[in-house]
């Protein structure tokens, strides 16, 4: 039976068996193949350029590698700051994200829960500049007294060593991650978080467990691969943010632990914004290079979410 | 430990919608007590009402009296969570807890009230449960594998094991045997009948045939009409209710006449 004829490819009942899969089918079948490939195409494209045009920095050095000997010790510090920055604002990020999933999924009545879920979703609609602005116009030196106190109190702890004379340091930059990274952190735990089934719910709370213990036994377990995911994916976000990074942060490229003096670590999406505009000749492909190191970073903190996650799968 | 229950004058609300009206009825301590009737007559509303489950859904509220073994269930400073440790329940799906072992699920109730329990003590848990609803020879080699991994009636039995582990007064099952095929089925009404010895059993069910089976008095309940609330017909023995009933709404449904 022909398909090009329109009324007469669409089969009656008498027609049998005959052929039902019609034109919507083919042209949806080549459109999703085509995003398929397309995304493919896309990364693939990155990724050649990035190593085409990092390559050439593996000979780069003194002046050209940023008055440092070679490719390897200008990039490190930069790997390390971005991992310090991206680490430290999880760690302030997600167990706000996870609280705040829970009190929207399970504790919230349901009128303040939507309200909170729509706020939460807000949050991710500023634009990165105005946390930008907003952590060095505000915060960074409203939180100057509290590394003051840290510096004061907990000194001899090497994070806090000081001298505490700037807001503008490695830590009011990730606090300023960890506002950003909240939301999406926030939402994936929530949408897991209510899909945990009734019927393991009720099981709990028949037994007599109070809210938080229903709770621990199910929804936990239950959606451990998905928190996951979604820890991955506001890492990703931490580990690639550029602009209020490069706005909040003093840098100046050391590797410290030290997370309130005024020498900090810069991290690769800020450095390249800061200093692409001024680069010219190998000086580029050395900045491409660090990128390359982003992406692969990226990509492997991806691949290891994902593989946590797999572990972690609840069947049934 | 088993418990009479007396239900006076119930009302359930969802919000604002009246559900089940006027409920007045005596539970036998170590019997089973079945609940029949169409579905949406709120005969599982009932039945959840009795250990504070239906407070789950937002909104639901009774008015009325529970009263179990004396201590009413809806007095002022009653916590549910404490009356749910004291009445156990069984759900028409069978609901073991997924990442858990069998071990582990038997012992998931006794795990809330927070004791350090010994080893030995908990593994005598385990077995006396397992043993007690006719699970333990099916999985005593494999105590640490998933609950998941059970048949349908096995996950079933496993919920039983895991209600009676913190050996409640009274066993709520809401149509436990509506998923099982009739092998299962079997097991279960078995064990029930080795149940009532021990525990007060309420069992809703959709099959008349069973209650007939596992039950000595049986309630009826229905709605009054289209769009009002559910209500008690009738409660009898079952003997009574399946051969002789007082109300002729309760012969027209067991007859099949309607329903």
């Amino acid at each position: 039976m022909s398909t090009t004829d329109a009324p007469a490819a669409r089969p009656t009942v008498d027609d049998g068996f005959g052929q039902v899969t019609g034109r919507g089918d083919s042209v949806f079948r080549g459109l999703a193949t085509a995003s398929g490939y397309i995304i493919m195409l896309a990364l693939a494209g990155v990724a050649i350029f990035l190593v085409l045009e990092g390559w050439p920095a593996i000979q780069a050095t003194g002046e050209q590698a940023y008055g440092k000997d070679n490719i390897v010790l200008f990039v490190w510090p930069l790997v390390f700051g971005t991992l310090l920055a991206a680490v430290l604002s999880l760690l302030m990020a997600v167990p706000l994200a996870i609280g705040g999933a829970l009190v929207i999924s399970h504790y919230a009545p349901r009128p303040l829960a939507k309200t909170l879920g729509y706020l939460v979703d807000l949050l991710a609609a500023v634009p990165s500049v105005v946390y930008g602005l907003w952590g060095i116009g505000f915060l960074a030196p409203a939180i100057l007294p509290s590394y003051q106190w840290l510096q004061d109190k907990l000194g001899w702890l090497p994070f806090f060593e000081g001298p505490a004379l700037s807001g503008r340091t490695i830590l009011t930059a990730s606090i300023v991650l960890a506002i950003m990274v909240l939301p999406i952190v926030t939402a994936i735990c929530r949408e897991v978080f209510a899909q945990t089934p009734t019927m393991h719910q009720e099981a709990a709370l028949a037994l007599g467990a109070t809210r938080w213990e229903m709770i621990r036994m199910t929804v936990f377990p239950y959606s451990r691969s998905g928190v996951v995911s979604a820890v991955m994916l506001g890492l990703g976000r931490a580990l690639g943010e550029t602009m209020a990074v490069a706005m909040v942060l003093s840098a100046t490229g050391i590797v410290t632990f030290n997370l309130i003096s005024t020498q900090n670590p810069s991290t690769i999406a800020a450095n390249i914004a800061l200093n692409f505009g001024n680069a010219s000749g190998l000086k580029i492909n050395v900045l491409i290079f660090s990128g390359l190191v982003l992406f692969v970073a990226t990509f492997a903190v991806n691949f290891l979410g994902r593989w946590i996650a797999r572990r972690g799968q609840v069947k049934g | 430990m088993a418990k009479s229950i007396d239900i006076s004058d119930l009302d359930i609300y969802y919000g604002d919608f009246l559900a089940v009206q006027g409920v007045n009825m005596t539970v036998k301590a170590r019997s089973v007590t079945a609940f029949i009737g169409p579905s949406g007559c709120g005969k599982s509303t009932v039945l959840r009402s009795l250990n504070r489950m239906h407070e789950v859904i937002p909104g639901a509220r009774v008015e009325g009296k529970v009263v179990v073994g004396g201590q009413s269930l809806y007095d002022e400073g009653v916590d549910p969570v404490a009356v749910r440790r004291q009445i156990g329940m069984v759900f028409q799906r069978p609901n073991p807890f997924p990442t858990m072992s069998i071990y582990e699920n038997v012992l998931a109730g006794n795990r809330l009230n927070a004791k350090r329990m010994k080893k030995d003590e908990a593994d005598s848990i385990v077995e006396r449960s397992l043993k007690g609803a006719n699970l333990w020879e099916e999985v005593k080699d494999r105590l640490g594998k998933p609950g998941m991994g059970l048949s349908g009636g096995q996950q079933q039995r496993l919920c039983i094991a895991r209600a009676i582990a913190v050996e409640p007064q009274i066993l709520l099952m809401d149509e436990p045997c509506s998923a099982l095929d009739p092998i299962s089925t079997s097991a279960i009404e078995d064990l029930i009948h080795e149940l009532k010895d021990d525990y007060t059993i309420v069992i809703v069910t959709h099959n008349m045939q069973q209650a007939a089976r596992v039950s000595e008095e049986t309630a009826f309940f229905n709605l009054k009409a289209t769009g009002e609330p559910g209500h008690l017909v009738e409660f009898n023995s079952t003997s009574q209710m399946f051969t002789n009933p007082d109300e002729e709404a309760t012969e027209a449904y067991i007859s099949g006449r309607f329903g």
